[in-house]
C-alpha cells in the first residue's frame, strides 16, 4: 500500500430544503496514490458527511455521470487523481452552466432535450428487417463517424463552452457531435431531416469555435471538429437551396 | 401520492429494459409505456460490458454449436429448451441493432467481424472493439427516443412492487431529484434492474448494481433461483476491480504466473500447443480460470500487488497496431487506473465477482410466478447461464429476453383490467415506511453495514467454499439483518436527492439477496461451474444435485431453499472438459 497523505477538498454545498445560496464545506481526506477524487468524495460521505450528495457509478470513465469541475477545471472525477492535486487543496465544484440540484449535481435535463432534438437514431433509407441482414459497412466508412460515437454525455464539454453559458439555446457540442455522427453514417438517409436544427441561429452557428469542448472531452470526440463539419454541410446546404429553391433530393 | 398511469411499466434502462420498452413500443403499437430508471438510461452498466455479444455468423459456426458450448459452459444447469430458444434468437437481435446504427467492428469487404471467447467452440463474438456494451447501450437509448409511446422517468428509485388480486398492478418509487414518492399504476411490468455484484467488495460491476430488483420480487414471494453462482472474472485490475475484457485473451493474450509460466496447463486446459485453439488454456471458461487463479495462489506463485495477489495478463505480443484497434479503451485503463502500459508491459489482474448468473424465476417468455410481473437481463434467471455463464451471452440475452418480456407484457397488459383501488393505500403504507427512515435517532451508517456485508461475503461465499463457513455466513447475514433493521444513521435528513437514504433502503434489499445466496451454496453440497467446494464435495453430483435451487424469502427469518429439476431436451450431463481432453471427447 503506498504512503498516505491528506488533503483538504473544498465541496460546494446546496441543499435546496435548508440553503438560500451555496456554500463551502472543506474536508480533511487521508488518501494513497491511486486514490481518484471520486475515492476521496466517496470517503468523505462514507465516513465524514453522508449528506454530500454526487453522481457517480461506473468508476472508469465509461457511464459518464462523475462529472464535476475541479479547481475551476470540468473533470470526470473517476479518472483524475487527488496525487496529481497535493500538496494544495482542491476546489470541487458541480458542473458549470448547469443549474445545482444539490450540492454537486447538476440539472441535465436540458441537454437531454437537446440530445432528443437532433434525430438521434438511424434514419435508413429504406426500412429494414433483420431478416434482410447487416448492411455492409467498410472499416474506412466506420471511421468516418466511430470517433463522433465514442461521446459518454458527461456534459464537460457544456461546462467548458462559454458560448453555451452566454445562450442556453445553443444546441451545445455533444448534442451536434452526436449530429454529426449519425450525418456521418454511411447507413443513414436522415440528414435532411437534421439541417433544420444545424442551419437554426442556435445550431452551428451558435459556434464561436473557442475549441474549450474538444479540450476537456475524456473521449476525444473532438466536438468542435463536428461542428465545423456540419457548418459546410449548412453553408452547402444553404447554397443548394438557393440554387434548387424547390429542394434537393425531394 | 402522485398517480402515473400506464400499460407497461419497465424498471431499469439497460439493455434489457430498453430492447423490451422498443419492443412494446414497436410491435405492440397503442399501448404506453413507462421506462423508470434510478439513473438516466445511458449511465445503466449495460455501458461497461467491454468485450462483445454472441451471435451465430460465421461459417464454421452453428446453432448446435452454440447450445453445446452455452450447456456444457453451464455445467448442464441450463434449462435446455430456453438456450434452444436464445441460440435461435441471438443473431437476429445482433443484425437487429445494427439496423439500428450500433458500430460492429467489421471485416475490411465490409462484413461483420467476430472473435473468440472463451469456452467456444467457434468465434461467434460481435464486438464494437472493446466498448460493445457502451455502443449497444447508446444505440438502443438513442433508437428509443423516436417512439413517442416511451415515457421516461429518468432518476427514479423503485423501492416495491404492489400486488392486489394476486397480480401486480403497480410499482412504488421515489422521485430522486424531489423524494417524492410516487405510484405507477400498470397492468404488467417488466423487471430489467440488472444483477448484484455489489453484494461482494471486489467486483467489476458499477456502483448501481446492487439487487434491489431482485429484492423487490422475492419480498412480494417470488422465488430467486440459483443465487449459488456468482461469476468471478478472472482478468480484473487488483484494488478497483475494474474489467480486463476476455477480449484480451480472445485476441491472444496470455496468463502468466510469477514465474513467467503460462499456469493454466496445469488445470486441465492445456496442452499449450497448438495456439491459439478454442476452449483450451486462456480461451477456457471463466470459473475454471478464476478456480486455477485461486490454487495458484494458495501454492505462492502469484505477484504481490499492494492490492492483493495478481497474475500478469500479457497482451505485448500482438503488438501495438492490433492493441490499439482491437483493444484501445483497455489500453486507456491500464494506463490510467493501473499505471501500466499492455504495449510494454504485462497487466496485473486478479479474479473479482462480475456476475450474477441466478435471478427472479421465469419462464422463457420471462414471465415470473407473480401474475403481471416478467424479467429480463442479469436480475433474471430464465436459465440459460447454468452453473456458470459463457462470456457474450448476456449482452445477446439483454436483447433476446428484453425483447420477449416486453412483448409478453404487452399481451398481458392487453388482456388485464384496470388498476384495483386499493393499490393506493397500499403504497402509501409502504411509502411510510421509507419516509420513516428519515426521522428515525441512533443506528449504523450506511457504510459500515456495507463492509461488513463485504467481508461476510468474500470470507464465507468467496470462489472457493466450505460447510462450516457459508454457515457462519448465512448466521452473520441474518445478525446483519438485524443490526440493518434496528437502523440505519443517516446525516441527510432532507428527502431531495439523498443518496444517503437512497443507498440504505438499496442496502435492505441487497442484504436479502445476499442471504438468498449464502444459504443456496450451503445446501449444494457438489461442486458444479463456479460454485467449488473444497470440503468433501469437490466433485459435481448429479445424482443429489442436477437440480436448480428455489430460494423463497421468509420475511425477516431466513430463507427457505427447495429444489426443482433442469429441463434436460437433448444434451445428457457429461463430464465438462477443455483443452486436450475436449478435442478427445468431441
Amino acid at each position: 500500500m503506498s504512503q498516505t497523505r491528506t488533503i483538504m477538498i473544498e465541496c460546494l454545498r446546496y441543499d435546496p430544503e435548508q440553503d438560500q445560496a451555496p456554500h463551502y464545506r472543506t474536508y480533511e481526506v487521508p488518501f494513497t496514490d491511486e486514490m481518484s477524487v471520486l475515492e476521496g468524495l466517496q470517503y468523505i460521505k462514507d465516513h465524514l458527511d453522508g449528506s454530500l450528495t454526487f453522481r457517480w457509478s461506473c468508476r472508469m470513465a465509461i457511464c459518464g455521470s462523475c462529472g464535476c469541475m475541479v479547481n475551476h477545471q470540468p473533470i470526470l472525477s473517476c479518472q483524475s487523481f487527488l496525487r496529481d492535486y497535493y500538496p494544495a487543496r482542491i476546489r470541487v465544484e458541480p458542473l458549470e452552466h448547469f443549474p445545482i440540484v444539490k450540492d454537486l449535481v447538476i440539472d441535465q435535463s436540458d441537454f437531454l432535450g437537446k440530445l432528443e432534438s437532433v434525430t438521434p437514431y438511424l434514419v435508413p433509407a429504406q426500412p429494414l428487417t433483420p431478416e434482410d441482414g447487416p448492411n455492409l459497412q467498410t472499416p474506412r466508412q466506420i471511421e468516418d463517424y466511430l470517433g463522433y460515437a465514442q461521446c459518454i454525455n458527461c456534459l464537460l464539454c457544456y461546462a467548458a463552452c462559454p458560448q453555451y453559458g452566454l445562450n442556453h439555446e445553443f444546441t451545445g457540442p455533444a448534442a451536434l457531435a452526436l449530429l454529426a455522427r449519425y450525418n456521418a453514417d454511411s447507413r443513414d438517409a436522415g440528414q435532411k431531416t437534421r439541417m433544420a436544427v444545424v442551419n437554426a441561429e442556435e445550431g452551428v452557428w451558435g459556434c464561436t469555435l473557442v475549441g474549450l469542448c474538444s479540450e476537456v472531452c475524456p473521449k476525444h470526440v473532438d466536438p468542435a471538429r463536428a461542428i465545423n463539419r456540419n457548418k459546410i454541410n449548412s453553408t452547402q446546404d444553404y447554397f443548394l437551396r438557393f440554387l434548387m429553391p424547390f429542394g434537393r433530393g425531394s | 401520492m402522485q398517480v402515473i398511469q400506464s400499460d407497461v411499466v419497465i424498471i431499469g434502462g439497460g439493455g434489457a429494459g430498453l430492447r423490451a420498452a422498443i419492443a412494446v413500443a414497436q410491435e405492440a403499437p397503442g399501448l404506453s409505456v413507462a421506462l423508470v430508471s434510478k439513473v438516466v438510461p445511458m449511465r445503466s452498466h449495460t455501458v461497461a460490458a467491454e468485450g462483445g455479444s454472441a451471435g451465430v455468423i460465421h461459417p464454421d459456426d452453428s446453432l448446435d454449436k452454440h447450445f453445446d458450448d452455452t450447456v456444457s459452459g453451464g455445467d448442464w444447469l441450463c434449462e435446455q429448451d430456453v438456450v434452444e430458444y436464445f441460440v435461435g434468437q441471438c443473431t437476429r437481435e445482433m443484425i437487429q441493432l445494427e439496423q439500428w446504427g450500433c458500430p460492429w467492428s467489421r471485416r475490411d469487404d465490409g462484413s461483420i467481424n467476430v472473435r473468440f471467447f472463451g469456452g467456444m467452440k467457434s468465434p461467434r463474438t460481435w464486438f464494437a472493439a472493446d466498448k460493445t456494451g457502451f455502443h449497444i447501450l447508446h444505440t438502443l437509448f438513442q433508437t428509443s427516443l423516436q417512439f413517442p409511446a416511451i415515457r421516461r422517468h429518468d432518476e427514479f428509485f423503485c423501492t416495491d412492487l404492489l400486488v392486489e388480486d394476486g397480480r401486480l398492478q403497480g410499482v412504488l418509487a421515489l422521485c430522486i431529484a424531489t423524494g417524492e414518492p410516487v405510484l405507477f399504476q400498470c397492468k404488467a411490468a417488466v423487471l430489467a434492474t440488472g444483477g448484484a455484484s455489489r453484494v461482494f467488495g471486489q467486483n467489476t460491476n458499477a456502483g448501481i448494481v446492487t439487487g434491489e430488483g431482485m429484492g423487490m420480487a422475492y419480498a412480494q414471494g417470488v422465488p430467486l433461483r440459483d443465487m449459488e453462482f456468482v461469476q468471478w472474472h478472472p482478468t480484473a485490475l487488483p484494488g478497483s476491480g475494474i474489467l480486463m475484457t476476455e477480449g484480451c485473451r480472445g485476441e491472444g493474450g496470455i496468463l502468466l504466473n510469477k514465474d513467467g509460466h503460462r499456469y493454466l496447463q496445469d488445470y486441465g486446459l492445456g496442452p499449450l500447443d497448438p495456439w491459439p485453439r478454442p476452449r483450451a488454456m486462456e480461451l477456457g471458461p471463466r470459473d475454471r480460470l478464476s478456480q486455477a487463479f485461486w490454487h495458484e495462489d494458495q501454492a505462492g506463485r502469484t505477484l504481490q500487488t499492494p492490492h492483493g495477489t495478481a497474475v500478469h495478463l500479457d497482451l505485448r505480443h500482438l503488438g501495438e497496431k492490433k492493441i490499439m484497434e482491437r483493444l484501445p479503451m483497455i489500453c486507456e485503463l491500464a494506463r490510467t487506473f493501473a499505471a501500466v502500459d499492455p504495449v510494454t508491459a504485462p497487466i496485473p489482474v486478479r479474479p473479482a465477482v462480475h456476475y450474477t448468473m441466478g435471478g427472479v424465476l421465469c419462464d422463457v417468455h420471462g414471465a415470473t410466478p407473480l401474475p403481471g410481473l416478467y424479467a429480463a437481463g442479469e436480475c433474471s434467471s430464465v436459465g440459460i447461464h447454468g452453473a456458470n455463464r459463457l462470456g457474450s451471452n448476456s449482452l445477446a440475452e439483454l436483447l433476446v429476453f428484453g425483447r420477449a418480456a416486453g412483448l409478453s407484457a404487452a399481451r398481458h397488459a392487453r388482456e388485464t383490467p384496470d388498476a384495483s383501488a386499493a393499490l393506493q393505500a397500499q403504497a402509501e403504507s409502504r411509502a411510510a415506511v421509507h419516509l420513516d427512515m428519515l426521522r428515525r435517532e441512533g443506528g449504523t451508517r450506511v457504510a459500515q453495514l456495507r463492509q461488513r456485508l463485504h467481508e461476510i461475503m468474500e470470507a464465507g461465499v468467496g470462489i472457493v467454499r466450505e460447510g462450516p463457513r457459508m454457515a457462519q455466513a448465512c448466521e452473520q447475514l441474518a445478525q446483519l439483518r438485524e443490526q440493518f433493521r434496528a437502523g440505519v444513521a443517516l446525516d441527510d435528513r432532507g428527502r431531495a436527492f439523498n443518496t444517503e437514504w437512497l443507498t440504505a433502503i438499496e442496502l435492505g434489499h441487497t442484504l436479502q439477496v445476499a442471504e438468498a445466496m449464502a444459504h443456496a451454496a450451503l445446501l449444494r453440497q457438489e461442486s458444479r461451474g463456479a460454485h467449488m467446494r473444497i470440503d468433501g464435495f469437490e466433485a459435481r453430483d448429479d445424482e443429489r444435485f442436477l437440480c436448480h435451487s428455489l430460494i423463497h424469502s421468509q420475511g425477516d427469518a431466513p430463507p427457505r431453499v427447495t429444489h426443482s429439476p433442469v429441463t434436460i431436451t437433448r444434451s445428457q450431463p457429461k463430464a465438462r472438459v477443455y483443452g486436450g481432453a475436449a478435442q478427445n471427447q468431441s
